[in-house]
């Protein structure tokens, strides 16, 4: 944000300069992330002796991307969409289909190998393409009608993926998905293996490390090219409508054109995400996009504070952390808890009793839906919200207020 | 001036949205497509037309009464309350459990039967009005001036905890359901009619008419109407909002209950998550009959049920979800008021 | 462009708009000529806020034709009709309300950039160029409205005087040929009204025409050359502000209202 006017005054503390604090705080949050993800590998790979770790990191990272992606749907322009996985089941069966064997067996009767590096943009246009399809009538819409509208969406992609049997699997499921290839690689410390090596011809095939790189550098490009969207004039645009539709549209912006953009970049991030995800688990089934895809995501924007580009990745990775990190493993930490304080006797199941580790998994569901409404509860605004909307909350009450002495005025 | 430009603006709206004449068009066009298959098969199969006539009715029944706790929590706070679906599921899963204290006979109808039954209906439907009453209180209101968004994360939170408490009650796989209701059974030229039909539809009916009435008559309902129009209005007019919510809530599970109650009584057989599936297809229900509308949700889940059931029985299940959703795409886009093109509240 | 100077930029002719059974605006006629102060005034619920949506593409007439700098923009959407060079503030204060002030007069600039999409993906020198000049020239027009120092604040953490300069400034952002203020003195003090003015006078001096809608009869008698009277959604009254005060009409149906 270039600033003429108000530049360079970062000593002075008479006055409050809101975009400065804004900077600052991200500057610090980025700088805390970047080093923590160059770190991460090496310190887990020598820690826990595995790269079980780096896995969990690489799947938290597409997680972190269509967040990104999201964030801009929904916290920039304010538009609710509730069927993103359908985007990113998109993006993962445009790599998969034409990156496995899995098209020999369909009436094309031949399989299609393009490299990762060109379906990675084919996802993301075929995305970002089937966004604008279903925006372009539905924009025009009330914010919550495009919020059923995205619903509806959600649900039919899946099933259409599981239907067309002939030529994705269906429920079996593509696999066999190839894997990205570089002509070289660099291995190093940070991935436990010893001091520098060039691979030639290198491929990720089982490379949990070589996949962490990837979705970092990935995450990486989209915060830059999601920030400079941000504050440029397409960023205010979406703001606008976000705030007041009526009177974006009164300053000239094309609110349709305007929001089918937002659509359309959101969907593209997933788009892109969802080619990740097809070669780094290698298999894509219509299961893995169901709803449940969508509001995972939706929760980890808007608790990690929807709007702000960091608050989101913190977000994504808490809410990772959580639910695919933390409440799976209760279980078996229950367990050894049990056992570590005499209670073994209760570990094993009998009569009515499941077992120990059988009822703390059933009791997931209730973690998770503690977890949501008591953060929400705590914390409406998000764990790192945008000063935007921190201010939102604490001045609710004064807005109300306001209303009713303007009414006054202009009756 | 504020008010009046205000409303001359709704006014705008709704006459713009319904005289555009291309959607309108598109909208007949399909619905004369769907009529003229169906048609066709009514002549070529009248009794299997027929049978699946009454099933889609039955089915439709229920989920009539769960888009109407949807439709009206969303037309009093705009929220897409998540966990009414799983409050659905609930009522069918505490029906159960209270069911389990009588000494009822299975596969036909006793006095002890029907004495369970005229008490346990209407309890389970207080029970659940006052579970929804209180998740209102613990996850809703306190988030009433929060970003739009925070009350729907708490309504999945509370689907999620829902179906958490059903799943650590019951574990995973699908629950008996007491068969208790008579099993006689009429055949009328070869279309098969149980007594379940008829009690889903007519108890359904029953409860349909008493809301509108409810909604119509009474005080409470007319400040529920009000709230929904205009919330500041309604306030500055001494009506207590959080009371009419709350009331709305109630309402609303009380008919998620006597659903649930109605799915256990018709199928036998219910499951944690049976919600999560009903609810969406309640909602897009009630988004059919044109959100907020209450006709228009009994209708919108009369006409999902029967698509649902022709499309099971013409096109094939596996494309029913494709059909459902993708009638709900064409209708927002075709006609955005909803099905009776009534107008939707617009704040 | 080639229009001279002197001719109308604004001619509704026979403009309606019907509600239902409602006429909120019936068959009204008007020319605004180049560079006036013209007024609109009239009883509340008379029409003239339709009228300006009317104007503005927020509401499509349901017959009538409106020309705008010799063409016809009837029907056109709210954003093909800034492009053409409407303004408007709103009656109802309408900024974006979590925006910086700066932000706002910004947004109000968007239509005048030619940044796209591209360009601001990968920040392209042009279009920091484009931002650059666009952040002076927004912070120009606070400084005209009298609001820079208030640059950074949120719009809503604004006084409410200032909430109405920073949406004037917004509206010049537009680069407008006609400015529709609607109430733009209602809710100020008597010394804010007159700053309302000479506000007025200034922009008049960049040249641009200037249309509004005020209840303030101080503030209508002051400023504009001409005004029209509606009531009940009709013209009844046109003309310099010394002949309508004195129609009887006009001051029946003032009369009628208060009574």
């Amino acid at each position: 944000m270039s600033q003429a006017a108000t530049a360079g005054r970062r000593g002075s503390p008479r006055r409050f300069n809101l975009r400065e604090r804004i900077r600052d705080r991200d500057t610090a949050v980025y700088g805390v992330l970047i080093i923590v993800a160059i770190l991460f590998p090496m310190v887990t790979i020598y820690a826990t002796d595995g790269t079980a770790l780096v896995s969990h990191a690489t799947r938290a990272g597409y997680f972190v991307l269509l967040a990104i992606g999201l964030n801009v749907v929904v916290g920039f322009a304010g538009l609710l969409d509730l069927g993103y996985a359908a985007f990113f089941a998109i993006g993962a069966y445009s790599y998969a289909l034409l990156a496995s064997p899995q098209l020999e067996s369909s009436p094309a009767h031949h399989a299609v190998h393009i490299t990762f590096w060109i379906l990675m943009f084919v996802s993301l246009l075929a995305a970002a393409a089937a966004g604008a399809v279903l925006g372009f009538p539905t924009l025009r819409l009330r914010g919550d009608y495009l919020a059923i509208v995205t619903l509806g969406f959600g649900e039919i992609v899946p099933q259409l993926f599981y239907n067309f049997d002939q030529w994705t699997g269906g429920i079996n499921a593509v696999g066999l998905i190839d894997q990205p290839r570089l002509p070289v690689w660099v291995q190093g410390p940070w991935s436990g293996d010893g001091p520098f090596t060039f691979v030639r011809d290198f491929s990720f095939n089982g490379d949990p490390v070589a996949y962490y790189v990837l979705i970092v550098i990935l995450i990486a490009v989209a915060v830059i090219l999601v920030n400079n969207l941000y504050r440029s004039r397409l960023g205010r645009a979406w703001m606008a409508i976000r705030e007041d539709e009526v009177a974006a549209a009164a300053m000239g912006i094309n609110t349709v054109t305007t929001k089918l953009l937002a659509f359309g970049i959101g969907a593209s991030f997933s788009g892109f995400a969802g080619a990740y995800y097809g070669a780094s688990v290698s298999l894509v089934s219509p299961d893995s996009f169901l709803f449940i895809v969508s509001i995972t995501v939706l929760v980890m924007v808007v608790l990690g504070g929807m709007g702000n580009i960091t608050g989101v990745i913190i977000g994504a990775l808490v809410m990772y952390t959580v639910i695919f990190y933390l409440i799976p493993g209760l279980p078996e930490n229950a367990v050894s808890l049990a056992n570590n304080v005499g209670l073994g006797g209760i570990v094993p199941a009998s009569g009515d009793w499941p077992g120990l580790a059988e009822e703390t998994q059933r009791l997931n569901f209730i973690i998770y839906g503690i977890i949501l409404v008591g953060m929400m509860l705590l914390r409406p605004q998000g764990i790192l919200p945008s000063r935007v909307r921190e201010q939102e909350l604490k001045h609710a009450a004064v807005q109300e207020e306001e209303t009713v002495v303007e009414q006054a005025h202009a009756s | 001036m504020v008010g009046s430009g205000a409303s001359v603006l709704k006014r705008f709206r709704s006459s713009q949205l319904g005289g555009m004449s291309l959607p309108d068009y598109g909208f007949y066009i399909l619905c004369a497509t769907a009529i003229v298959l169906l048609a066709t098969q009514a002549v070529l199969h009248p009794s299997d037309f027929a049978q699946i006539l009454v099933f889609g009715v039955t089915q439709g029944a229920i989920y009539a009464l769960v888009a109407l706790g949807y439709t009206m929590v969303y037309g009093i706070i705009e929220l897409i309350n998540f966990a009414h679906g799983d409050v659905f599921t609930l009522g069918a899963y505490i029906g159960t459990a209270i069911l389990g204290f009588f000494s009822l006979t299975e596969g036909s109808f006793t006095t002890i039967n029907l004495i369970a039954l005229l008490l346990v209906f209407p309890l389970v439907m207080l029970i659940m009005g006052g579970i929804n009453v209180a998740i209102e209180r613990v996850a809703y209101r306190p988030l009433r001036n929060a970003p739009r968004l925070a009350p729907l994360i708490t309504a999945i939170g509370m689907s999620f905890l829902l179906e958490g408490i059903m799943f650590l009650w019951k574990g995973p796989a699908t629950v008996h359901f007491p068969d208790i209701l008579p099993q006689a059974s009429t055949t009328v030229a070869g279309v098969f009619f149980g007594f379940k039909d008829v009690f889903v539809v007519v108890v359904a009916a029953i409860l349909v008419t008493l809301l509108a009435l409810f909604i119509n008559r009474t005080r409470l309902g007319k400040a529920m109407r009000a709230t929904a129009q205009d919330r500041d209005a309604a306030q500055l007019m001494g009506i207590d909002i959080n009371r009419t919510i709350a009331a709305t809530f109630f309402i609303g599970a009380l008919l998620a209950g006597a659903g649930g109650m109605i799915w256990g009584l018709y199928y036998n057989t219910i499951y944690y998550q049976l919600g999560f599936r009903s609810g969406l297809i309640a909602f897009t229900a009630a988004v059919f009959g044109g959100i907020g509308n209450i006709p228009g949700a009994a209708i919108g889940g009369l006409v999902i049920g029967l698509t649902a059931a022709f499309s099971d029985s013409y096109i094939g299940s596996k494309w029913t979800q494709v059909v459902i959703f993708g009638i709900l795409i064409g209708v927002l886009v075709f006609r955005p008021t909803g099905l009776l093109g009534m107008r939707v509240p617009e704040k | 462009m080639s229009e001279p100077a002197a001719g109308n930029i604004l001619e509704l002719t026979d403009l309606t708009k019907r509600f239902g059974g409602l006429v909120a605006v019936d068959n009204v006629s008007l020319n605004i000529k180049r560079g006036e102060v013209f007024a609109l005034i009239g009883p509340n619920g008379a029409g003239k806020t339709t009228l300006f949506n009317n104007v503005t593409g927020l509401f499509k007439p349901t017959s009538g034709r409106v020309l705008f700098d010799g063409r016809d923009i009837t029907g056109f959407k709210p954003h093909q009709v800034a492009r053409r060079g409407i303004a408007r503030t709103f009656q109802n204060i309408r900024l974006f309300d979590y925006m910086s002030c700066l932000d706002n007069v910004r947004v109000g600039r968007h239509v005048r950039m030619k940044a796209k999409v591209w360009d601001s993906l990968f920040k392209l020198p042009r279009e920091r160029k484009e931002e650059e000049r666009v952040t002076e020239e927004a912070m120009e027009l606070l400084r005209f409205v009298g609001i820079a120092k208030h640059a950074n604040q949120y719009a809503r953490n604004l006084a409410y005087g200032q909430q109405r300069r920073l949406e004037i400034a917004r509206a010049l952002a537009t680069d407008p040929k006609l400015l529709l203020l609607d109430e733009p003195a209602a809710g100020f003090t008597p010394q804010e009204k007159v700053e309302l003015m000479q506000l007025v006078k200034k922009i008049l001096g960049r040249g641009i025409t200037v249309f509004l809608i005020e209840h303030d009869m101080k503030v209508v008698m002051g400023i504009s050359e001409r005004i029209v009277v509606l009531d009940h959604g009709e013209k009844i009254a046109e003309g310099p502000p010394d002949e309508v005060r004195k129609d009887v009409r006009v001051i029946e149906a003032y009369l009628g209202k208060s009574a």
